[in-house]
């Protein structure tokens, strides 16, 4: 995998971003799992980082080389799973 | 870490941001900004990204419409390499009943006499500008194009990188933990990370204001409380301006990534610090959005968070120098407001700690205001 171009490889699905899009986000001092997000919307997309929070997590220990465990996960909020606005009314109605 | 500074801020939100960035632009140096969490931890990343002018005061009127006219040109004066996603297609504020339209038409007036273009609609012209309006529950609306979407994230990342080529040192998780006084003045910050000499503070704290007040002994009037918000999947733009209601109690937006972000306030949620998430937002949310926006009701929410509203007595912004600590400025209690009012913030602060004449009369968003005061002029218009 080291040879392959950070431009090739999606980190990230639900919004498109690269592991070279981390590289720049690294550079530019950004460090945390929370920053990235707010920069360029990295897990905050309908998987809601379940796909790619993994990997994120793992290149901010590699980038910074520090332990897997300092390199902090993002904030877990609801949901898990999308579910449509109206069946919440239908439920809540019944 | 810096052991001297000119100017100390406290808080590394919108406002913070704003702040640090005006007073660098105007030539200050040795400029601190330290921020507990990270950037936008607080009220800034957790708001609903909309940019209003329709206001209910002349202050706010003045504030909001000053403040959209910077953010039309931001991108460009803090020369951002991002994108802040200022889209202005308004703001269509809808009335549920003649009360509030008799509400809603004078509030316009106030605006129109200050040169914000905001205009009353029937409910026919209210659904040609959002088609799938749900006009069976309203009244009237009013509508101001020029209102619209701002990225929290992205507008605050450029303060910061702008403040920061000028030489703004920023710190996050960097929590103050005191601020020392010496007959009266201020001398510096204590942090988690060591001691700063200064004899100027700024408190942009938001949600934690209060507690950075009674730092230097100020009982500032201010509490925060918990607003529940949500997001749903991204879809095909549908939807071009913000869609609030007081009455109602909900805003709602398409933000240019394609995501529905709507959220409403409890007036009955405990005063404090608490931001959860709760299933009783969910339902109220879920049955409000299906009846005033019916097709909304298709999209699944992908997450939902809460975020602090800073309240004050009259819900106006509290800019302002301190009377009885010298050296102490004060930009809170923004009622849910602080993110679309940051750009006067920054200036106003900025020239009270300059000495330089204000851009706009500063008495009704002093401190003092509130000093054994009826309110005087109370917003309403808030979610």
């Amino acid at each position: 995998m080291d040879h392959m171009n950070p431009k090739d490889i999606i980190i990230c699905r639900c919004s498109d971003v690269t592991l070279f899009d981390l590289f720049e986000l690294f550079e530019q001092g950004y460090r945390s799992f929370e920053e990235l997000k707010r920069i360029k919307r990295v897990g905050m997309g309908p998987c809601q980082a379940n796909t790619c929070g993994k990997m994120v997590q793992w290149e901010i220990a590699k980038y910074f080389k520090i332990p897997l465990e300092e390199a902090l996960f993002h904030n877990l909020r609801p949901f898990t799973l999308g579910i449509k606005l109206k069946h919440i009314k239908e439920g809540s109605d019944t | 870490m810096m052991t001297k500074a000119d100017v100390v801020i406290i808080g590394g939100g919108i406002s913070g941001a704003s702040i640090a960035y005006h007073l660098a632009e105007a030539g200050v140096k040795n400029i601190v900004v330290l921020e507990k969490q990270y950037m936008t931890y607080g009220a800034t990343g957790r708001c609903g990204a909309g940019v209003r002018q329709q206001w209910g005061t002349k202050m706010n009127c003045l504030l909001a419409k000053k403040s959209v006219a910077f953010f039309e040109k931001a991108q460009s004066i803090l020369d951002y390499d991002g994108d802040i996603e200022f889209k202005q297609e308004g703001y269509l504020i809808v009335a549920s009943d003649a009360k509030e339209t008799e509400t809603f038409a004078a509030n316009v007036a106030l605006q129109n006499s200050f040169g914000i273009p905001a205009r009353m609609c029937t409910k026919e012209e209210a659904q040609e500008i959002v088609p799938h309006l749900n006009t069976d529950v309203i009244h009237s609306a009013a509508f101001c194009p020029t209102d619209g979407h701002l990225n929290p994230f992205t507008m605050t990342d450029a303060f910061f990188k702008a403040a920061k080529r000028l030489g703004v040192h920023y710190y996050d998780h960097t929590a103050v933990t005191d601020i020392t006084m010496k007959s009266g003045k201020i001398t510096g910050v204590m942090t988690e990370r060591g001691f700063i000499e200064t004899d100027t503070v700024v408190n942009a704290a938001g949600g934690w204001a209060k507690e950075v007040g009674a730092m230097v002994g100020l009982d500032i009037p201010v509490y925060s409380r918990n607003h529940e918000i949500l997001v749903t999947e991204p879809i095909e733009k549908i939807q071009g301006p913000m869609v609030i209601s007081f009455s109602k109690n909900i805003y709602c937006q398409q933000t240019p990534h394609g995501a529905f972000i709507m959220g409403r306030g409890d007036k009955d949620a405990p005063k404090g610090h608490d931001m959860g998430s709760s299933w009783q937002f969910l339902e109220a949310m879920a049955k409000t959005v299906s009846e005033l926006l019916p097709p909304v009701g298709e999209l699944r929410v992908i997450r939902q968070w809460g975020g602090l509203y800073n309240m004050s007595p009259d819900h106006q912004p509290i800019i302002s120098a301190s009377r009885d600590v010298p050296g102490f400025y004060i930009a809170c209690g923004f009622s849910g407001h602080g993110f679309m009012l940051a750009p006067m913030t920054g200036l106003l602060i900025r020239e009270m700690i300059l000495g330089q004449t204000p851009s706009m009369p500063l008495e009704a968003l002093s401190l003092e205001r509130f000093e054994g005061q009826e309110i005087e002029e109370l917003e309403t218009s808030v979610v």
